[in-house]
């Protein structure tokens, strides 16, 4: 066992090498998906040991935005370095980039390329069969997932590699098309029965269907979010595909002990006279302040009960369970550090 | 003391004369996805129907129990009538769930004989267009916003937009849908249907050849032929899909029609709402306002420093029971060291401690999370000086009721 193996051991996914991170609108899909890259780039023993791609598929450049990097062009670049030499790649996959490139690898078309592109006939095509584009997008993905180490790789890191990259992170469509999104199989099966479209297809769900694979969802501790996931999960399983960790975004610290909390939820449940002695001793008896913070309290305490009500629904899917704080500074690249080694603490990565 | 005070009167998004006014017809609630337009909508329609119009409100995708509180328990796609509102100032709310399949179905069969309509609903192509082409979803809403309104017996219709991830996938749905409809290879591939055969593609050139060959090779050439028999059964029925999307789009730059924009105070949000604010302005169309919706709001009036210091303070005070650390005679002096005897009396008062530097702390961070949120949010506002703004605080817990939907707006008054 080398180094790398023995301070990586920990992560409940050691043998997934493509992580799909989905997740409903607004609870952080791209920022868990920059997280879990860095997560999973850190922890090598030698510089550039540990080499991870971030791919996006949703033409939003919001990679760019997170790591506060120019729009990258259709070419995988390094984003970021971790302290102990990781490195974190990425990739925005535009499917008409990957179509003409496939077509041209099966084809050889040159000058029909373009026709197809004058006459809009790929926009066309991927209009006419959404099937398609995914099936190119999660294509290109899995191309990164499989390839090879360079045999020639003029770096000391590189001799004992037999992956390119030792993992791929998926910045993926939101919960509700994940599952069509990835079950290409049978979004291109009315299509092209035989083909490069159908081996391309057939490939994605090698690939996807393994124990390489895992599908994790972002969620915070709310009512929508969490009802999406569980049927997402659902869909997924169904689908046959590998549903992986649930991560809660965003999770706000207890601040009050358990035997406080469902008195304080109630109304008038906490104790103003207590909460007054409390704070006289610093000289913040004002009985405005005591009512203001009662309020706060209750809030709270309300708060708390429904998330911990949501997380025992999510408790019910039997899938492992990480939780990131919500960082009162937003998220940069600090953040994102923070993230990521709290990610690696709880054995996301 | 609230966030909203900061701003002054002039910036200050007036809902109810918006939604009082005659002249309003539609109010629109875009955003990006998460950030609780469907809400908005909801309880924007609540407020002005128990100001006594007589409103609908059409929301894509509620949560299950705010569908059932406005009584939308299955997706019927007509609108339903809301019980448990205030009547009292003549007002009524209707509520629907759009379903957008159905609606495609329904124009569909509003324009077309029995034979052909029944032959477009089998189409296979059309099935996949109508399920899950990318800008079904807004183009439908947008539709069935130019159906309610035909039918006028509402006098104010509030929408609510698809769950996308940038709030102009909205505006731009109609177009990409008309134009991928009447474009030019779908208008090239529905000519030999036309015309009864494959006669007219010797007219064409060779670069089309090359296209439609590499396009059945892609595709496989039953799912092109489904195509050209959808597009030519369209084409006769109705003259053009643009020509429906141009007038769809047209009544959202009628008088009468107000864009509201949801953002959430957070840099994505704010940022597609930043463009989607300068394309309303490019477009002509009325942008109402603003809407800052879970606005984290300090409730004690102290800073985040003072309470983090007065917290330390409770807390030290504890620490020094455990004869932990000693570092001065002042602070010995108050070290009650006292065994089992006054645990009772003593564990009192620390309890009332720790209970108030919890609170403190928690305090601290909620100034710290509203002074994040003021500084995002007025940057916003810098940039667009001019456009007013509601500012709705953030709850404890989901909404899923009328009290729910009411209490947000009245708190943000």
């Amino acid at each position: 066992m080398t180094n790398a193996d023995r301070t990586r051991t920990r992560s409940d996914w050691s043998a997934v090498r493509l992580h799909v991170v989905t997740g409903k609108g607004g609870t952080g899909k791209t920022t868990v998906a920059g997280a879990l890259a860095l997560a999973l780039a850190a922890g090598g023993a030698r510089h550039g040991e540990r080499r991870v791609l971030l791919v996006e598929v949703e033409g939003r450049q919001g990679v760019a935005q997170l790591f506060d990097t120019p729009p990258a062009p259709y070419e995988e670049r390094r984003v970021a370095v971790t302290p102990d030499g990781g490195e974190v790649w990425a990739l925005a996959i535009d499917a008409e980039q990957a179509l003409l490139e496939y077509l041209d690898m099966f084809y050889k078309l040159g000058p029909a390329a373009r026709a197809l592109r004058r006459f809009g006939a790929i926009d066309f095509a991927t209009t006419v069969a959404p099937g398609i584009r995914d099936v190119l997008l999660t294509g290109k993905t899995c191309e990164a997932v499989r390839r090879r180490a360079a045999p020639d790789a003029g770096r000391g890191a590189d001799h004992d590699r037999v992956f390119h990259y030792d993992a791929v992170v998926m910045d993926a469509p939101p919960t509700g098309r994940i599952t069509r999104f990835l079950a290409v199989n049978s979004e291109v099966s009315g299509l092209a029965r035989v083909g490069p479209i159908r081996n391309q297809a057939d490939a994605v769900m090698r690939v996807l269907t393994s124990a390489q694979t895992a599908v994790h969802f972002v969620t915070l501790l709310e009512e929508m979010p969490v009802q999406e996931t569980l049927d997402s999960i659902a869909e997924l399983r169904d689908a046959g595909l590998p549903a992986g960790g649930v991560i809660v975004n965003q999770a706000r610290p207890v601040v009050l002990p358990e035997d406080r909390l469902k008195k304080a939820a109630e109304p008038g449940g906490l104790d103003l006279a207590e909460l007054a002695d409390g704070l006289r001793p610093v000289g913040l008896a004002d009985p405005d302040v005591v009512a203001a913070l009662a309020q706060l309290g209750s809030e709270h305490a309300r708060r708390v009960l429904l998330e911990s009500g949501q997380r025992d629904l999510l408790a019910e899917s039997g899938a492992p369970m990480y939780e990131l704080p919500q960082l009162a500074d937003g998220i940069d690249r600090v953040g994102l550090d923070t993230l990521a080694a709290e990610l690696r603490r709880q054995g996301a990565a | 003391m609230t966030a909203a005070t900061l701003l002054d009167d002039a910036r200050r998004f007036d809902l109810d004369r918006l939604l009082d006014a005659p002249e309003t017809r539609i109010v629109v609630c875009c955003g990006s996805g998460g950030v609780g337009k469907t809400t908005t909508a909801a309880a924007f329609a609540l407020r002005a129907a128990e100001r006594g119009r007589d409103v609908v409100v059409l929301t894509i995708d509620p949560a299950r129990r705010l569908a059932q509180a406005l009584g939308l328990t299955e997706l019927d796609n007509t609108p339903r009538k809301v019980d448990g509102i205030d009547r009292s100032g003549g007002g009524r709310l209707h509520a629907m769930m759009l379903d957008m399949k159905r609606t495609f179905d329904e124009i569909v069969l509003e324009h077309a004989d029995p034979e052909r309509a029944g032959q477009i609903l089998a189409n296979p192509f059309y099935q996949s267009l109508s399920a899950s082409f990318a800008g079904t979803q807004e183009y439908m809403a947008m539709e069935k916003l130019g159906q309610l309104r035909a039918q006028a017996d509402w006098d104010l219709i509030v929408v609510d937009t698809p769950p996308s991830r940038s709030a102009l996938d909205f505006l731009d749905a109609p177009d990409r849908l008309g134009s991928f409809l009447d474009g030019r290879l779908i208008k090239i591939l529905s000519a030999p249907a036309k015309m009864g055969g494959m006669g007219a593609f010797k007219l064409i050139t060779g670069g089309f050849g090359l296209v439609t060959g590499a396009l059945n090779k892609i595709l496989g050439s039953n799912l092109l032929g489904e195509v050209q028999s959808f597009v030519a059964a369209l084409d006769t029925m109705f003259g053009g899909f643009r020509e429906r999307a141009e007038r769809t789009y047209q009544l959202l730059q009628t008088e009468g029609t107000a864009f509201v924009v949801v953002a959430a105070p957070e840099p994505d949000a704010l940022r597609e709402a930043s463009y989607f604010t300068e394309r309303l302005a490019t477009d002509r169309m009325p942008l109402a306002g603003l809407v800052l919706n879970r606005v984290h709001v300090p409730l004690a009036d102290i800073t985040g420093e003072r309470a983090l210091a007065a917290a330390e303070q409770l807390t030290n005070g504890k620490a020094k029971r455990s004869t932990r650390k000693v570092t001065g005679a002042a602070e010995s002096a108050h070290s009650p060291v006292v065994p089992a005897v006054a645990a009772g009396a003593q564990s009192d008062e620390s309890q009332a401690r720790e209970l108030a530097a919890a609170l403190l702390r928690l305090h601290a961070e909620r100034v710290a999370l509203a002074r994040r949120e003021g500084r995002l949010s007025g940057r916003f506002l810098a940039n667009h000086p001019g456009i007013p703004v509601l500012e709705l605080p953030a709850q404890a817990e989901d909404i899923h009721d009328l009290e729910g939907l009411r209490t947000i707006i009245e708190q943000s008054l």
